[in-house]
């Protein structure tokens, strides 16, 4: 299919990544999404799981918060907020945290609190919610985000959520022993730790993407694999299904609920 | 022993300046008909305690009520930032608060602890995360049996708790259903709890057994307010009023337009407004 958003093919690829048998615990926005698609697509099993401690949900509509009724409503089970946190992603059940960042650095920290001086910032962001501990005790990281030089950058202002730290194994010497930040996907590319280092990688362009393209949107120098790939372009049925949820997401927002009652 | 009290009487009973005090509901259920009657009261110094503070605290905030929050994600959720949380924060406006961060693990095993009776929590937290060298509260301890570094924070103890629920049977027994969030917890960690509900029914007989009930003897007050969580929701009635976060965006992006909407919408209403607000949100119910 041809004509797709750099964003669409973002959510796609993103979605792609995810596997039937996967238990996700999914962050609100850009996770949200990809997940879902990967529901409606290719993993109809997957186990999506939202802070609110809906277990095993599946929105006919992308939930504006982590608590829209739709996700209770269409969930194997729901549990209190304690018993999600202790039980469910403490007790090491979750496969996958599908995590988004307002500011993000090579080896996968996330800032989502302050933008300048804690005490004093500049910008004061939501803060962590539930990613802290979706971090460290998921037994991989995902993150999507659409690349800018003010997102992407060299040095964080504030480590909401531990990611690779200097990189190496800075995980493993502060006893954290899930693999942390795994796969980076972006509106423009699909990004790797380096084995070693931990540096986020470029490993596949999207569709025609240029490397300069990538850099240009990114604040700190970037590695591309030496076998760099491009990203298969949506299917049709990728795309139409992430569109018709987002048309029904729409119009169930922005109609005061109207469609969709409690 | 419970009373069944006007949402006016309730608030007046069991609120009092300075008191570290939690509206909790996780996006579900939020009191937020029991908030704009402590607003209209007009309560000083409070210490407000809350996993999501939310749009409620954002006005309460924004009104000067606040001297300090505790929290563990000041946003809205779904659409951004909380305009008036920030004004606050960022420039002292209008009044500045100090405030204690959480992770939302930190804050629910916080309140858990609370309904436990224990002194703090401990779990498996707060590694790597930056909140550690900005909140002396969160510090670890070791665990005497692995020798595991883990995070201990205090329980949370609200002189009073704020819940909506779905209903109340006569006796003063509150169900709650659907997301139950922190409800339980943050009612028995405790000292009082006001409850506002949707309706009172005559009994539960016909619930089933392992739904949470709040039995009567763990609330001061209960207070029928049908719509009081608009534009949150309650499951089962009344969907969220997710366009009304939308525009709260809007609204608390200018201190004048704040007031204005505040002076409309809060200091010259009351509790009985609540229930045109959710009529359009209730078609299929």
């Amino acid at each position: 299919m041809s004509g797709f958003t750099p964003n669409e093919m973002m959510t796609i690829a993103a979605s792609r990544a995810l596997k039937n048998d996967d238990v996700c615990f999914v962050g609100i926005g850009a996770p949200s999404a990809a997940c879902n698609v990967a529901r409606l697509t290719h993993a109809p099993d997957i186990t999506l799981i939202y802070e609110s401690g809906t277990i095993g949900t599946a929105p006919d509509v992308l939930p504006l918060s982590i608590g829209d009724g739709e996700l209770c409503d269409t969930a194997v089970t729901t549990v209190s907020v304690p018993e999600m946190f202790r039980y469910w992603l403490q007790g090491g059940r979750i496969s996958i945290g599908f995590l988004g960042a307002a500011q993000l650095d090579k080896f996968g920290n996330i800032n989502t609190t302050v933008i300048g001086d804690y005490a004093h910032p500049k910008t004061r962001l939501p803060g962590g919610g539930g990613a802290p501990e979706i971090a460290t005790s998921s037994k991989e990281i995902y993150i999507t985000m659409a690349q800018t030089k003010r997102g992407m950058v060299e040095k964080i202002d504030f480590f909401t959520s531990f990611g690779h730290g200097d990189g190496g194994d800075h995980r493993q010497r502060l006893g954290i022993d899930t693999a942390g930040p795994t796969l980076l996907i972006t509106d423009l590319a699909i990004w790797k730790p380096d084995p070693v280092s931990k540096e986020f990688t470029v490993v596949s362009l999207h569709p025609g993407v240029t490397r300069q393209q990538v850099q240009d949107t990114c604040g700190w120098v970037v590695k591309f694999a030496d076998a760099l790939e491009e990203t298969p372009a949506p299917t049709t049925l990728e795309l139409t299904t992430l569109r018709d949820l987002q048309a029904r997401t729409k119009a169930a927002h922005e109609g005061s609920g109207k469609e969709k009652a409690a | 022993m419970v009373k069944f009290l006007p949402l006016k009487q309730a608030v007046a009973e069991n609120l009092h300046d300075g008191d570290a005090v939690a509206f909790e509901g996780f996006t579900h259920l939020i009191p937020t008909a029991a908030a704009h009657e402590a607003i209209r009261q007009g309560f000083r110094d409070l210490t407000l305690i809350r996993m999501t503070p939310d749009l409620i605290y954002d006005q309460m905030i924004g009104m000067g009520m606040a001297k300090k929050i505790v929290f563990s994600y000041v946003g809205n959720p779904g659409v951004g930032l909380l305009r008036r949380a920030r004004d606050s924060i960022e420039n002292g406006f209008p009044r500045s608060i100090e405030i204690e961060e959480h992770s939302h693990a930190g804050m629910a095993n916080a309140y858990e602890a609370g309904a436990a009776g224990l002194p703090c929590a401990v779990f498996r937290g707060y590694r790597g995360a930056g909140l550690v060298g900005v909140n002396p509260n969160i510090k670890s301890v070791t665990c005497p049996f692995t020798g595991e570094v883990l995070a201990a924070v205090p329980s949370i103890r609200p002189d009073v708790t704020f819940i909506h629920a779905q209903k109340a049977d006569k006796k003063g027994n509150v169900l709650v259903e659907g997301i139950v969030g922190i409800q339980k917890e943050a009612v028995l960690a405790a000292k009082r709890a006001v409850v506002t509900v949707e309706e009172v029914v005559d009994d539960f007989d016909d619930l089933h057994p392992n739904l949470t009930v709040l039995p009567r003897w763990t609330i001061a007050a209960i207070s029928v307010v049908p719509g009081g969580s608009h534009p949150s929701y309650t499951h089962g009635y009344y969907a969220r009023d997710n366009a009304a976060y939308l525009e709260w965006d809007e609204i608390a992006a200018d201190r004048d337009k704040f007031q204005a909407w505040m002076q409309a919408n809060v200091i010259e209403r009351t509790a009985d407004d609540f229930a045109a607000r959710v009529e359009h949100l209730r078609s299929a119910a």
